[in-house]
């Protein structure tokens, strides 16, 4: 069992703050300063806004700007909204990254064209698309970086892709400091991943055979991981409930690498320009819903009995109980799934549950 | 505002929560938005229940704030209803939704709808979860339990009628509650008396409704059950058995207050009680155990228990005691002056860390949190008290109360500790490489070598502010031939003992003197 001190810490409103007895930012800056003091490797602290703290309308961004005066040099505040009143959980990696934008410093007019790739990835996601970026002669920057004193520069010359089909605000806060958004596929499964790649190469105007000499081995590999789970999940049905609004994606990965039959793919939320590529690809006859009437999902869902269901945590077991097979929709933050070297690890997160059904025997 | 990495008890209404989720026929309507449907993964992750907790959340969003919210209320419960057609509707708000001021409870009874509906007040920024289960669960009891039929005519054998109790307080989500309750059942119905109703856990409104029909109340989880069973006691004239039956001791005592207001006597159970923990902590073996130095921090009910258990029934030395039950403070303060300490009453983390790393324990009994902190630091550890982590629901029967309850905790309290010989197995063979400085017990082989105590820089200020001590080689050499799991005391010793004294370079000799010193 893993047990780590979580790189979070609470400040609970109690009937103090409320009544307003306390002053909340007089004790948002001693818990602050506490936290700091326990831990002084903090360089980049977020102030997070919860659910009640936006419904009394706390203002996190003054209160980040004066800690950030106070606790400067060593340690950088910023500010965004992380509450449950607006957002699923995904949203909140958005509102995160473009809490960042506004601090990425400006690139130089006469800098050259280089492209950033923005949504977290695992460290050997990023480290395998640096080294494809490299060979095709494309410069490339991370947004989030490693380390947060790492900034990416940006500016007019900057074009971005995104890894992850959430991140409609931090797309939005690129977009007004002059960056140019090339719109692709997501990179999830071989073709994803190719058809992302292909989106850089083009702005780079890099010719097809230099490009497809670079990607075309890999992409062969990734294909034949893929095929290898293709027998287990070919032609079963496939049930999204909205989760983490990487359902789109995952339903085009899953009905055009594995063979598998998308009956109806939720999501909390559909950002139409970011994920129409992907939703394009999908087959005609999927139903497509948008936000969270779970009640009503849950029928839907057992009136098509599909062979797997992709859900969040609370409806999994409950759903097994029924003799429905599920996959946990956490499971595609968590994973490594993005680029060629994870599609074969991405398809087997499909197949693992309905080999497992088919193995016990209690 | 408190600052917190963890949190020891959730907000009132997940204590809601897990009343409704461990009763038969009740739906909690929630006023809240989409975020805190995360709560019901406690249920179906961490409990591995089978089934969703019978929760409708309202989940409105930011755009319906400056709006009707109390419509969205009305629309939710008023579905709810129909889709599970409970026999009891609870309806609360979480902490958010307690700032609209929507009042759910009025909301809910303006629509008139075919059920008995249960409102429910949930502070949620001055009440916490074991608070918001206590008035669920008193609130459930005062709205569906009628006094008892008048019997007609008195039943000619009523003398040799068999007494009955209700056992109250297990919930969803409690710390080993579905085993403590299969215990104590048995244990009750073996002295020939009979249950009947177990409360939340499993109960319907019609067992709600004949509570009034036993002779008294068990509560076995006084956090969730006293306000219920007071009000029980008041109206109906039930008396209270409350005396959780947590290790030998407090069973024995559980058994002769059962017997007490059942009118029986307790002699053939005692002479039957098949208890291993009484021999096991007799053998030799168990010699070890003597002294150990233990940090207790959990709810009230287990940390209490627990102390106890350690003093009398183990034979170690209770060095810390503390419990994050606000409510049972006075309680807690009163048992740990029975060991001449001072409880720590807290429910920040960060304190209990501090004091565990103050009062260097060779073991700690504690929650989930406890368990993490004694990681951190090298000690031993064992959870006996919410909150709790998925592992705490073992698949096997497990329970924490009644004889074999003292079992458990006999085996899952002493296996984390080095076993007897085993000390000295350490102590004549280090220089082997089985046996080197890094072992951990032979039966936790699975524990990394290298996870040694280490404190991070700012927490060592209490000793950093005197100059650091100078350690001469001999001293040094002498020092490591103690064994290694005592080394790290015997460090400290010598060093608090040289720097009272104003000794500034510690020698062999000063080694010893603190030896003699520290010697218990």
């Amino acid at each position: 069992m893993i047990f780590a001190e979580p790189r979070f810490a609470t400040a609970i409103l109690d009937e103090r703050d409320l009544a307003g007895l306390a002053d909340a930012n007089d004790e948002l800056d001693r818990i602050v300063a506490r936290l700091l003091s326990r831990r002084p490797d903090i360089k980049l602290l977020f102030l997070v806004g919860s659910c009640p703290s936006e419904v009394i309308k706390l203002d996190l961004a003054r209160a980040a700007s004066r800690l950030s005066k106070i606790h400067a040099p060593s340690t950088r505040v910023l500010n965004y909204s992380g509450s449950g009143i607006e957002t699923t959980f995904t949203q909140g990696e958005d509102a995160c990254l473009a809490s960042l934008v506004p601090e990425l410093p400006a690139q130089h007019l006469s800098s050259a064209k280089s492209l950033l790739v923005v949504g977290s990835l695992a460290d050997v996601v990023e480290d395998q698309f640096r080294r494809i970026f490299d060979q095709l002669g494309i410069p490339v920057h991370f947004l989030p970086p490693r380390r947060a004193e790492d900034l990416p520069p940006i500016g007019q010359n900057t074009y971005f892709l995104l890894a992850q089909p959430f991140l409609g605000e931090t797309a939005k806060a690129l977009e007004e400091r002059g960056a140019k958004l090339l719109p692709s596929m997501m990179p999830l499964g071989a073709e994803g991943t190719t058809e992302w790649l292909r989106a850089a190469a083009i702005a780079w105007k890099i010719p097809d055979d230099r490009f497809y000499g670079v990607v075309a081995p890999l992409e062969e590999r990734a294909r034949a991981a893929v095929k290898r789970r293709e027998p287990t999940v070919s032609r079963k049905s496939i049930f999204f409930f909205p989760d983490s609004q990487l359902e789109p994606a995952l339903a085009r990965f899953v009905s055009r690498e594995l063979s598998m039959r998308p009956i109806e793919v939720g999501s909390p939320y559909l950002h139409r320009q970011h994920t129409a590529i992907d939703i394009g690809r999908l087959p005609q006859d999927v139903v497509l819903s948008e936000g969270q009437d779970v009640e009503r999902q849950i029928d839907r869902c057992r009136k098509a009995d599909p062979d797997i269901v992709v859900c969040g945590l609370g409806l999994a077991n409950p759903f097994e109980a029924e003799g429905l097979t599920t996959k946990w929709s956490i499971e595609f933050l968590f994973t490594p799934i993005q680029g060629y070297e994870q599609a074969g690890d991405l398809a087997e997160l499909f197949a693992r549950p309905l080999v497992r059904r088919a193995r016990l025997e209690v | 505002m408190q600052l917190t990495l963890w949190t020891y008890e959730g907000p009132p209404h997940v204590g809601a929560m897990r009343v409704a989720t461990a009763m038969k026929g009740v739906h909690f309507v929630i006023h809240a938005p989409q975020g805190d449907t995360y709560a019901d993964l406690l249920f179906t992750m961490i409990e591995r229940n089978s089934a969703r907790p019978p929760v409708t959340y309202t989940t409105f969003q930011a755009r319906d704030l400056g709006g009707d919210t109390a419509n969205l209320f009305k629309t939710a419960a008023r579905d709810a209803y129909e889709r599970f057609k409970p026999d009891i509707l609870l309806v609360g708000a979480s902490c958010t939704a307690e700032l609209l001021q929507d009042d759910p409870g009025g909301l809910a009874s303006a629509l008139d709808l075919p059920v008995l509906v249960v409102p429910l007040e949930l502070p949620a920024y001055q009440k916490k979860e074991n608070w918001g289960a206590a008035e669920t669960f008193y609130r459930l009891v005062r709205a569906c339990a009628r006094p008892k039929a008048t019997p007609t005519d008195k039943h000619p054998d009523e003398a040799k009628r068999s007494s009955s109790c209700n056992i109250l307080g297990p919930t969803a989500l409690g710390f080993r509650h579905r085993d403590d309750v299969t215990e104590i059942r048995k244990l009750i119905e073996s002295l020939g008396v009979k249950v009947n109703c177990v409360a939340p856990l499993g109960a319907t409104r019609d067992d709600l409704a004949r509570l009034s029909e036993a002779d008294f109340n068990v509560v076995l989880y006084p956090e969730v059950a006293e306000t219920a069973a007071r009000w029980l006691q008041r109206t109906f004239g039930q008396p209270m058995l409350r005396m959780p039956p947590i290790g030998v001791g407090a069973t024995r005592q559980f058994i002769e207050e059962l017997a007490r207001l059942a009118n029986i006597t307790p002699n053939a159970i005692r002479a039957a009680e098949n208890c291993r923990l009484p021999w096991y902590s007799q053998s030799v073996d168990s010699n070890y155990l003597t002294g150990k130095r233990v940090f207790v921090f959990g709810d009230a009910t287990h940390a209490i228990a627990a102390a106890r258990i350690c003093h009398r029934e183990l034979g170690f030395s209770v060095v810390g005691l503390g419990t994050y039950s606000r409510e049972f403070a006075r309680e807690v303060r009163d048992v740990a002056a029975e060991f001449g300490l001072e409880a720590l009453i807290t429910d920040d983390y960060l304190e209990v860390e501090t004091a565990i790393q103050e009062l260097h324990p060779e073991l700690v009994l504690g929650s989930q949190m406890e368990r993490h902190i004694a990681k951190r630091f090298g000690i031993a550890s064992a959870v006996i008290s919410a909150p709790m982590h998925v592992q705490d629901f073992p698949a096997r029967y497990s329970p924490q109360m009644g004889f074999e309850g003292a079992n458990v905790l006999f085996d899952s309290w002493v296996h984390p500790l080095m076993m007897g010989l085993e000390e000295h197995l350490l102590t004549m063979f280090r220089d082997d490489f089985e046996f080197n400085d890094a072992s951990t017990p032979s039966h936790l082989g699975h524990a990394s070598p290298t996870s040694k105590p280490a404190p991070r820089k700012n927490e060592e200020s209490h000793a950093g502010t005197q100059s650091p001590l100078a350690w001469e080689a001999d001293a040094e050499n002498e020092l490591k031939k103690i064994p290694f799991f005592v080394r790290g005391k015997a460090r400290r010793n010598t060093e608090r003992y040289a720097a009272e004294r104003g000794v500034a370079t510690v020698t062999r000799e000063t080694l010893y003197d603190a030896k003699a010193y520290y010697a218990r």
